[in-house]
C-alpha cells in the first residue's frame, strides 16, 4: 500500500478554480477556508468584546445611559452574559485555533495537498457561520437574545415563558448551538481522517510537530463531546417547543402550571458537562500545542521531552471526560461521587505539570529571540501557571462550596479558557501571518499590543480572586443594592478601568493585522528559521502547497543547534543531515 | 478495517496480475480512495454513536426518576411502559434484508471500481442491488412512518410520556440518518446512470455500504432498549 500512498498524494484532489466565488466563497482549499474561520473568529471576538465592554460599565455606572442601548436593565445585563460567553467560547475559542489555525496549517505541516474531504470541509465552515448568523439574529428577536447563560439551565432555558428573550431568542440560541455541533463534527472528521491517512513519507506520528498532534487531539475530542451536546440541544429543543418533560420537572410560572413534569434539570448539566469540560480542553490544547513549538523554535533548542509532551496531551484529553462532575459539586451529589470526580480533576494536574515543566526546559539556557510570536507564547506559560493554579482549590468539593458562582470562578477560567487560550491566537497570528499573508507584521505595534494585553489582563481578572473570596456573586447586575458589596466596588471601578486600557489595545492588533496586509515588510519563505513543512513552500503557499511535488520528511520537528549540522536548524525534509549522522 | 483492507489489496494484486506491466495510476488511486472514506466513515460513526450513547444514558436516567404529583403530593412515576407495535418487526425484517442487498451492492461496485480501467462497462451498468437497497431502505421508513401513525391512534403522542418521548426521539433519529444514507445511494445510482466513473461510484456506494451495516446493528440496538426497558 505504500505505493499507494504515493501515487494517491500525487494527484490533488479538486484543481485550483478560477471564479472569484469558488475562489473566495465556496472555497474548497483549506488554506481558504482556514482563513475565512479566521475572520469569523475574528469578527465574533470583537463582538463578544464589545458586550464584556458594555457589562463593565453597567457593573460601575449602573444607572448610565449607554448611545443606542439606553439604560441598562438586570435582564439585559443577563443577555450580555449569555451571549458574551456563547460567542467567546464556540466562535472564538472553539474556531480560530482549530477551525483556523489547524485547517490552514495541519496539512501543510504533515505535508498533504489538502484536507482528507475538502467538500465537507467547507460545510464545516459554512455551517458555522450560519450557526454564528443565527445567533447573532438572537439579538434582534421579539424578547431579544436569552438570559440562561451559556451553560443554559433548564429550567430557566426550557421554558419559553420563563422570561424575555427565553422565547424565539433561547429557540435561536439552542438552533445555533446545535448547527455548531454539526459543523464541529464535520471538521473533526475531517482532521483525524486527514492526520492518520494523508502524511507524507517520513511524517511518522512521532515525527509530527507537537501543533499537528494537539489539532489531533483536539478532534478526538471534539468527535467525543460535541455529539453530546447536539443531543442535549435536540432535547432541549423538544422540551421548548414539543410539550416533552426531559429536563423540565413540575414548575409553575406565577402560580400556573407549565404542564411539563418529572423531568430532571440534572440530566441537562450531566449531558452539558460532559461536553462543556472537554470544551476547555478543546479551547486550550492547541494552544498549547502552538506554544511548545514557539518556545522550541525561538529558544533554538529541541522541545524538552517530545514523547512526554505528547503523552501529557492524551492523557490530558482521556482525564478530561472523566471530570464533569466537578461542574456539579453543588447539585446536591453524593460526596462520595464529588470525591471521585475531585481526585480525577487534580489528577489532571500531573500531566499539566509535566508540559509547564517541559517548557520551562526548552528555554533553559536557550538563546531566546524575543520576536512578538514568543512573547505572546510566553505571555501563554505565564497565564497557564496563574490560571491554572486555582484550578486545584475549585477541584475541592469542600473549598467549592465557598468559591462556587463566585467571581473567583470568573476569574479562573478567564485567565486559564478565556485569555491563555486567546495568548495562543495572538501567537499564531504573529507567527504564521507572514506564511498566510506574504508579509510581516509590524513588531513595535506587536509589543505595545503584548504588554498592554499582559499587564490588562491580568489587572482585569487577578482581582476577581479576591472578590470571589469576599464571596461576590457572579451573575449580578446591581452592586449599589447590597450593602456587603460595598466595600468591593472601588474593586470593580479598577477593573473596569484596566478593561478599557485592554481594549484599547486590541485595536492595535486590528490596525497592525490590516496594515501589514497591504504595507508590512515582505516575508521570506522561512524568516523564523523554523523547521517544520510550511516553511519548506512559498509564500503564501500555492494551491496544492508544495507545488507539485511531494515533500519527503526525515528528521523530526525540533531539531535546532544540532552539533556538526552547517546551520543552527535543520529541515524536517532535509535529507544530507541523515548521512551526516 | 484491517480485513477490508487486505481485500482491497489482494483485488489490485488480481487486477496487476492480469497481464499490466505497472501499477496504473488509477488502480491505486482507487484502493487509496477507499481506505481513506472507510477511515472517515468509522470516524463518523465514532461521532454519531457518542450522540446514541447520550440518549441511551438520558432514557435510563429519566426512566428512574419520580415526578411530583400536584394533587396528592406524592411522589409518583410518571414513565408509561409502551407496548411496541409488532409492525416493528416487518420493519426490523426488511431493513435486515435491506444490508444484506447493501452488501452485494457493495461488493459488486468495489470490484467494477477496481476492474474499472479494464472490464467492460456491463457489469456495472447493471445494479440491481443498488436499486433494491433503496426500495428497501424506503419501504423501511415507510414502515416506521405507519408505526407512528399507530401509536399516535392509540393516543400516544411525543409529549404523552417519557417513554413515548423517547420513541419518538431514538426512531426518528435513527430514521434521519437512515434517510442520509438512502440519499447517498441515490446520488451514487444518479451517478451510475448518467455514466460518471465507475470508481467515484464505487467509493460512495462503498462508504455508504459501512455506514448502512452501522445503521442496522443501531436499529437492533435501538429495539432491543426500547423492547427490553420498556
Amino acid at each position: 500500500m505504500a505505493t499507494g500512498e504515493f501515487a494517491a498524494h500525487a494527484v490533488h484532489a479538486h484543481a485550483a478554480p478560477t471564479s472569484w466565488i469558488r475562489k473566495y466563497v465556496f472555497s474548497l482549499d483549506h488554506k481558504v477556508i482556514g482563513i475565512q474561520y479566521f475572520f469569523l473568529a475574528l469578527t465574533a471576538v470583537f463582538v463578544g468584546m464589545f458586550l464584556s465592554l458594555l457589562m463593565r460599565i453597567h457593573l460601575i455606572w449602573p444607572a448610565a445611559a449607554l448611545p443606542l442601548l439606553g439604560e441598562i436593565k438586570p435582564e439585559t445585563y443577563l443577555t450580555l452574559l449569555t451571549m458574551h460567553g456563547t460567542i467567546m467560547v464556540f466562535f472564538v475559542l472553539t474556531t480560530a485555533p482549530q477551525g483556523g489555525f489547524g485547517n490552514y496549517f495541519l496539512p501543510i505541516q504533515i505535508g498533504a495537498p489538502d484536507m482528507a474531504f475538502p467538500v465537507l470541509n467547507m460545510l464545516s465552515f459554512w455551517v458555522t457561520a450560519l450557526a454564528f448568523f443565527v445567533m447573532i439574529a438572537a439579538f434582534f428577536v421579539v424578547g431579544g437574545a436569552p438570559l440562561h447563560g451559556w451553560t443554559g439551565y433548564p429550567p430557566l432555558s426550557a421554558l419559553q415563558s420563563a422570561g424575555p428573550g427565553e422565547g424565539l431568542g433561547a429557540d435561536l440560541w439552542v438552533i445555533s448551538i446545535a448547527l455548531f455541533c454539526v459543523g464541529a463534527l464535520m471538521s473533526a472528521l475531517n482532521f483525524i481522517t486527514t492526520t492518520l491517512d494523508m502524511r507524507a513519507r517520513g511524517m511518522t506520528l512521532m515525527r509530527m510537530p507537537l501543533t499537528c498532534w494537539a489539532w489531533f487531539i483536539t478532534a478526538i475530542l471534539g468527535l467525543l463531546a460535541f455529539g453530546v451536546l447536539l443531543s442535549a440541544g435536540i432535547l432541549l429543543l423538544l422540551d421548548r417547543n414539543a410539550g416533552t418533560s426531559f429536563f423540565v420537572p413540575l414548575v409553575t410560572i406565577n402560580g400556573q402550571l407549565t404542564g411539563h413534569k418529572g423531568g430532571s434539570p440534572l440530566l441537562w448539566q450531566h449531558l452539558f458537562w460532559f461536553f462543556g469540560h472537554p470544551e476547555v480542553y478543546i479551547a486550550i490544547l492547541p494552544a498549547m500545542g502552538l506554544c511548545s513549538q514557539l518556545l522550541s523554535v525561538f529558544s533554538r533548542k529541541p522541545i524538552f521531552g517530545y514523547k512526554a509532551m505528547v503523552y501529557a496531551m492524551l492523557s490530558i484529553g482521556f482525564l478530561g471526560f472523566m471530570v464533569w462532575g466537578h461542574h456539579m459539586f453543588m447539585s446536591g451529589m453524593s460526596p462520595y461521587t464529588a470525591f471521585a470526580f475531585s481526585v480525577m480533576t487534580m489528577a489532571i494536574g500531573v500531566p499539566s505539570a509535566i508540559k509547564t515543566f517541559n517548557w520551562l526546559g526548552t528555554i533553559w539556557r536557550g538563546r531566546i529571540r524575543f520576536a512578538s510570536p514568543m512573547l505572546f507564547a510566553l505571555g501563554f506559560v505565564s497565564l497557564f501557571i496563574s490560571g491554572g493554579i486555582s484550578g486545584p482549590f475549585l477541584a475541592q468539593p469542600v473549598l467549592d462550596i465557598q468559591l462556587h458562582d463566585t467571581y473567583f470562578v470568573v476569574g479562573h477560567f478567564h485567565l486559564i479558557m478565556g485569555v491563555a487560550s486567546i495568548f495562543g491566537i495572538f501567537a499564531a497570528t504573529y507567527y504564521w501571518f507572514p506564511k498566510m499573508f506574504g508579509r510581516m507584521m509590524n513588531e513595535s505595534m506587536a509589543r505595545w499590543h503584548f504588554f498592554i494585553t499582559l499587564i490588562g489582563t491580568y489587572a482585569i481578572f487577578m482581582p476577581m480572586h479576591y472578590l470571589g473570596m469576599a464571596a461576590h456573586l457572579r451573575r449580578y447586575s446591581q452592586l449599589t443594592e447590597l450593602k456587603y458589596l460595598h466595600g468591593l466596588v472601588p474593586l470593580q471601578e479598577f477593573m473596569t478601568y484596566a478593561a478599557f486600557i485592554t481594549i484599547a489595545g486590541q485595536f492595535i492588533f486590528l490596525f497592525n493585522l490590516f496594515w501589514s496586509m497591504k504595507f508590512g515588510d515582505k516575508a521570506s519563505d522561512n524568516p523564523w528559521e523554523a523547521t517544520t513543512l510550511e516553511w519548506t513552500t512559498a509564500t503564501p503557499p500555492p494551491h496544492d502547497n508544495f507545488g507539485g511535488h511531494i515533500p519527503v520528511v526525515y528528521n523530526g520537528p525540533y531539531e535546532y543547534s544540532v552539533p556538526g549540522a552547517p546551520r543552527d536548524y535543520i529541515m524536517q525534509t532535509d535529507p544530507e543531515v541523515v548521512k551526516a549522522h | 478495517m484491517a480485513s477490508t483492507t487486505t481485500t482491497a489489496s489482494a483485488n489490485t494484486a488480481r487486477v496487476l496480475g492480469a497481464g499490466f506491466g505497472r501499477p496504473d495510476q488509477n488502480e491505486l488511486d482507487f484502493a487509496a480512495r477507499l481506505r481513506r472514506v472507510r477511515l472517515g466513515v468509522g470516524v463518523a460513526l465514532t461521532g454519531i454513536v457518542m450522540i446514541f450513547v447520550s440518549y441511551s444514558s438520558a432514557y435510563v436516567v429519566r426512566q428512574g426518576l419520580p415526578t411530583l404529583d400536584p394533587r396528592t403530593g406524592a411522589l409518583v412515576r410518571d414513565w408509561l411502559p409502551l407496548q411496541l407495535p409488532n409492525f416493528l418487526l416487518v420493519n426490523t425484517l426488511v431493513l435486515l434484508v435491506s444490508t444484506l442487498t447493501m452488501e452485494l451492492a457493495r461488493r459488486q461496485a468495489v470490484s467494477a471500481g477496481f476492474g474499472a480501467g479494464t472490464a467492460s462497462r456491463t457489469e456495472t451498468d447493471r445494479m440491481p442491488w443498488l436499486a433494491l437497497t433503496i426500495i428497501l431502505g424506503l419501504s423501511f421508513l415507510s414502515g416506521q412512518w405507519l408505526v407512528w401513525r399507530e401509536l399516535a391512534a392509540s393516543g400516544f403522542y411525543v409529549a404523552t410520556s417519557p417513554s413515548s418521548s423517547f420513541f419518538y426521539l431514538l426512531t426518528g433519529m435513527h430514521g434521519i440518518h437512515l434517510l442520509d444514507g438512502i440519499l447517498a445511494l441515490l446520488a451514487a445510482g444518479a451517478a451510475s446512470l448518467l455514466r460518471k466513473s465507475a470508481t467515484s461510484t464505487a467509493v460512495v456506494v462503498d462508504a455508504t455500504a459501512w455506514y448502512w451495516h452501522f445503521m442496522t446493528v443501531l436499529w437492533v440496538y435501538i429495539l432491543c432498549l426500547l423492547e427490553f426497558a420498556p
